[in-house]
């Protein structure tokens, strides 16, 4: 039997949660929807832009008539609840219906708060909530002239911006001496109030609404100083107060809000609640983005699987006035103890500040210049320590890309930029996307339109484009991500819940952890098997089948299909006789093409996957091994020309990269993991834009962490200076497996040294002598179940299925 | 490379494989005069066969990983539904699947009927 779902409030909250529920394919209810607004569900946030003429109402549905009834809801829309009755377990609605329900889910938002001055009843007054009154502005803008804005946040602005674009005088009323001062300090207050009159909008600051004339109709507002100025219509935005009047009159707890515990629960139990008219842990959000996460829980609640708790929200705002950036995000001023950062170029109007306490983001505000926002806005959440990049981070995060996209200025650049360089998708695609298909989250973007879905390079711009398109409506990645959808759990959660359960198998870190999927999906088997090799190397079988297809196949896919094959070189080095066996390989497979690899090996192209076994014994017989340069693993040591013929060179470079090769091949990583030794501080082996890269020099050698050369190119931090090469191999051991073991899967260094932070790695790998042997010892029980050579085993006969096609006679 | 011996049972039905022979959660190819299939296997022991190629850009499908009943390929991480070859999420596109039976532990195909 089929329990009675009723959702009062047919706006986002309300609605996100239903679809969070129908997600989960329960067919537990008979879901009915009661919407006192006419219309299906629509993006409240998207009200700016509608005013603005840049988008219809049509174009902000989200939810059309047929999605609910596809979907088996009722919809009455136009009609009231007038009364909850918990007693009956009834609601009734204006037109006189009784609705009974086995589970209520209040989603009654906010209404807007209008200043009780008198006149405030008069026609022409109202708030900024519906497209009720988006369709009054639009209206008056036809017929009168004066239009006056009282308050001057963010919804106040987007009001006045709007009334201003549809041919209105407008006047913006301001109680305080600076606009969105919870949003803004004062310079950036400035700046935003000087390109807004710019624009056309006039100010009135520090001005106290006190009555509003006319007769049946407002003519004008009066103030507490005695001025008068005429207006036609008046739009109070001075703030929302959560819609709380059905949930007292029903006798459900309230205070500002209606109190809802950790799963959305009222103090009745039946009923639940979303959205901006819940108080929260003493919290009452009057922004979209908290009811994503808000929805999802109360929807797992509902579905009963899962025990997901709603713990608060931390908000940014971003204001949707066309040709305005603006980022704001927690504790923008300063108090005593705090240190602030202030990057400002007035030429170029931009004004970047962040707030830092013990070395950590307490809040941010940009202007001008938003592409930073949501990495600072991540750093803030997490709480990351900044001290390592403090000297840098006003010019934004290193590892965003710059290559493949040009510009980073991205809210500048034209429809036809192309933002995705992997996947050749342009500025304009995505924008059309996320509006027409109302897209919330960076997943969904990525798997509509392909952007930043491939080398991930991209993703800040792609997440900018979403922040300015939705507003702050804009699901950000929470600060606990999972790591697919298979799970709610993050990669630190089951990396640690693998360590401390000494959970050892695929099926039991499935189980333990509630997976929702039997046997996971393409982004968490490979990160599953990589997490038990890496902690349980003596006992975990690597399961091929959870490989992508170049670790199982030891070789790398291209796009015909053929694989390519790198043998081993350690060092860089090979002799006449190496080159000869390649050549002979080459000739007698009739590979296309070789070329020379950016790391200093042969690659040979275009082989038949059912050749490999063959050509592996060949080439194994004559002693290479597998280059791993197809795998989540350590690929290569690049080294300069060195010391016995280079007159600059120092140290027995070459010998000490074929000494760190020995040590590291065929090692799994959670990404690809690149080395190189340099013989000086020429660095002709390019070992600063390694994962770890050694420069000699005279009196030793220097070590350096977490560069790479892809994407966007960071150059390495200097881990520290050792002495001896039984050092070097030692510290490169340590540092290698404390990666093995802490990244996340398909992190490389250079974000996970970031994310961690340099001091951390580095109180483990080089202060702590004892940590740093364990590490190092750990290192090498792995490698003495990793060093087996691949390929030699396969043209042995190990897996031959992967490589024999079965064949139909006849 | 394997021959296995055909075996014309009703007209199209064709003996391919042994269900022992293709991994859990893995398939085998077959290639013909004309064209490449892949034969999955999932973890229930369910077998599905299709034309070796992503509606996308033709990526090889029998080298992706496969899980429920979907596999991933290879080359752009297309989802595809095995049992009926339509591309999952939104993306759009469908490839040939073929009727599969299994007797006696032997996986056939209808190789007309797809």
């Amino acid at each position: 039997m089929r329990e009675n779902l009723v959702l009062i409030g047919n706006g986002m909250a309300g609605v996100r949660t239903l679809e969070e529920l129908l997600k989960h394919g329960s067919d537990l209810y008979n879901i009915t929807v009661i919407g006192a607004e006419p219309h299906p569900n629509y993006n409240r946030i998207m009200l700016s832009p509608v005013l603005a003429s840049e988008k219809t109402i049509n174009d902000i549905i989200l939810n059309s008539h047929e999605w609910y009834a596809q979907n088996n809801i009722e919809l009455i829309t136009g009609d009231a609840v007038t009364e909850i009755s918990r007693v009956k377990k009834a609601v009734f609605t204006e037109s006189g219906k009784e609705i009974p329900y086995d589970r209520l889910l209040l989603a009654t938002g906010s209404n807007p708060f209008i200043i009780p001055v008198p006149g405030a009843e008069k026609d022409g007054v109202i708030g900024f909530r519906d497209i009720h009154d988006v369709e009054t502005m639009l209206a008056a803008a036809r017929e009168y002239k004066n239009a006056v804005v009282i308050g001057g946040g963010l919804l106040g602005l987007e009001a006045a911006n709007g009334l201003m674009k549809q041919g209105m005088n407008v006047t913006v009323v301001h109680l305080l001496d600076s606009l969105m001062e919870r949003q803004l300090d004062k310079p950036a207050s400035a700046m935003l109030k000087a390109s807004l009159e710019q624009k056309g909008l006039t100010f009135m600051m520090e001005a106290q609404t006190a009555e509003i004339s006319g007769d049946k109709r407002v003519t004008g507002v009066k103030f507490a100083d005695g001025s008068e100025i005429e207006a036609d219509l008046v739009v109070m935005a001075v703030g929302i107060r959560p819609n709380i009047e059905l949930a007292q009159k029903a006798g459900i707890y309230c205070e500002r809000g209606i109190v809802v515990n950790d799963t959305m629960q009222t103090y009745d139990p039946r009923i639940y609640a979303v959205g901006e008219c819940v108080q929260h842990r003493n919290e009452c959000y009057g922004l979209v983005a908290p009811l994503f996460e808000q929805g999802r829980v109360a929807a797992n609640h509902l579905a009963q699987v899962g025990s997901t708790r709603y713990e608060g929200s931390v908000t940014s705002t971003k204001l949707k006035v066309t040709g305005i950036d603006l980022f704001s995000a927690g504790e923008f001023n300063e108090e005593e103890g705090d240190e602030a950062m202030v990057l400002q170029d007035p030429a170029s109007g931009t004004y970047k500040k962040l707030v830092i306490r013990d070395n950590k983001i307490k809040g941010a505000v940009l202007y001008g210049d938003t592409m930073d926002g949501t990495w600072y806005f991540q750093l803030m959440r997490e709480g990351t320590n900044i001290a390592d990049f403090r000297r840098t981070i006003m010019f934004g995060q290193h590892d965003l890309g710059d290559a493949g996209h040009g510009d980073a200025q991205v809210l500048a650049l034209p429809d036809s930029a192309e933002i995705c360089g992997c996947n050749g998708v342009c500025k304009g695609d995505i924008v059309n996307a996320i509006s027409k298909k109302a897209l919330f989250t960076l997943e969904d973007v990525r798997s509509h339109t392909k952007a930043s879905s491939s080398c991930g390079s991209c993703t800040g711009l792609v997440e900018a484009l979403l922040a300015s398109t939705v507003g702050e409506g804009y699901d950000e990645k929470p600060s606990k991500k999972p790591m697919c959808a298979c799970t709610e759990h993050s990669h630190d959660d089951v990396i640690k819940a693998i360590k401390q359960h000494e959970l050892k198998t695929m099926p039991a870190v499935r189980e333990f952890m509630e997976w929702k999927t039997p046997d996971g999906c393409a982004a968490c088997r490979p990160a599953l098997n990589y997490y038990l090799l890496a902690n349980w190397p003596e006992e975990y079988k690597d399961d091929a089948q959870s490989r992508f297809i170049n670790e199982r196949a030891h070789g790398n896919i291209q796009k015909d299909g053929t694989y390519s094959v790198v043998p081993r070189m350690f060092g860089g080095l090979c002799t006449a006789n190496d080159l000869r066996v390649i050549a002979d390989v080459s000739d007698k497979y009739n590979v296309p093409e070789m070329k020379v690899t950016g790391g200093q090996r042969v690659d040979l192209f275009g082989v038949k996957k059912e050749d490999l076994p063959a050509m592996w014994k060949d080439l194994s017989d004559a002693g290479f091994v597998s280059g791993h340069a197809y795998g989540k693993a350590m690929r290569t040591v690049k080294t300069c020309a060195g010391k016995t013929w280079c007159r600059f060179g120092t140290q027995n470079s070459t010998g000490l990269g074929v000494k760190l090769e020995e040590l590291t091949w065929g090692s799994w990583m959670p990404h690809k993991f690149k080395l190189a030794v340099s013989g000086c501080p020429r660095n002709c082996a390019e070992a600063t834009i390694k994962d770890f890269g050694v420069v000699c020099v005279d009196s030793g050698y220097e070590l350096h962490v977490g560069g790479n050369g892809g994407i966007k190119v960071r150059v390495t931090d200097l881990l520290c200076k050792v002495e001896t090469e039984e050092e070097v191999l030692e510290y490169c051991g340590a540092f290698t497996q404390k990666y093995r073991e802490e990244a996340h899967y398909l992190e490389r260094t250079a974000p996970w040294v970031e994310r961690v932070g340099l001091s951390t790695i580095k109180e483990c790998v080089v202060d702590n002598e004892e940590e740093r042997q364990a590490l190092y010892q750990r290192f090498k029980l792995g490698q003495m179940y990793a060093q087996i050579d691949p390929w030699k085993a396969r043209a042995e006969g190990e897996a031959s299925y992967e490589f024999t096609p079965l064949k139909i006679a006849g | 490379m394997t021959n296995i011996a055909m075996k014309k049972e009703i007209e199209n039905w064709v003996e391919v494989v042994a269900l022992e022979d293709i991994p859990a959660l893995g398939s085998r190819v077959i290639k013909t005069d004309t064209m490449s299939i892949a034969v999955f296997r999932t973890a229930s022991d369910e077998v599905f066969a299709m034309k070796d190629e992503c509606p996308h850009k033709q990526g090889p499908l029998s080298q992706g990983i496969v899980h429920g009943t979907s596999v991933t390929c290879p080359l752009h991480n297309w989802k595809i539904d095995l049992a009926s070859g339509e591309a999952l999420g939104p993306d759009e596109g469908c490839t040939n699947v073929f009727p599969v039976k299994i007797e006696n532990g032997i996986v056939s195909i209808d190789f007309i009927n797809r």
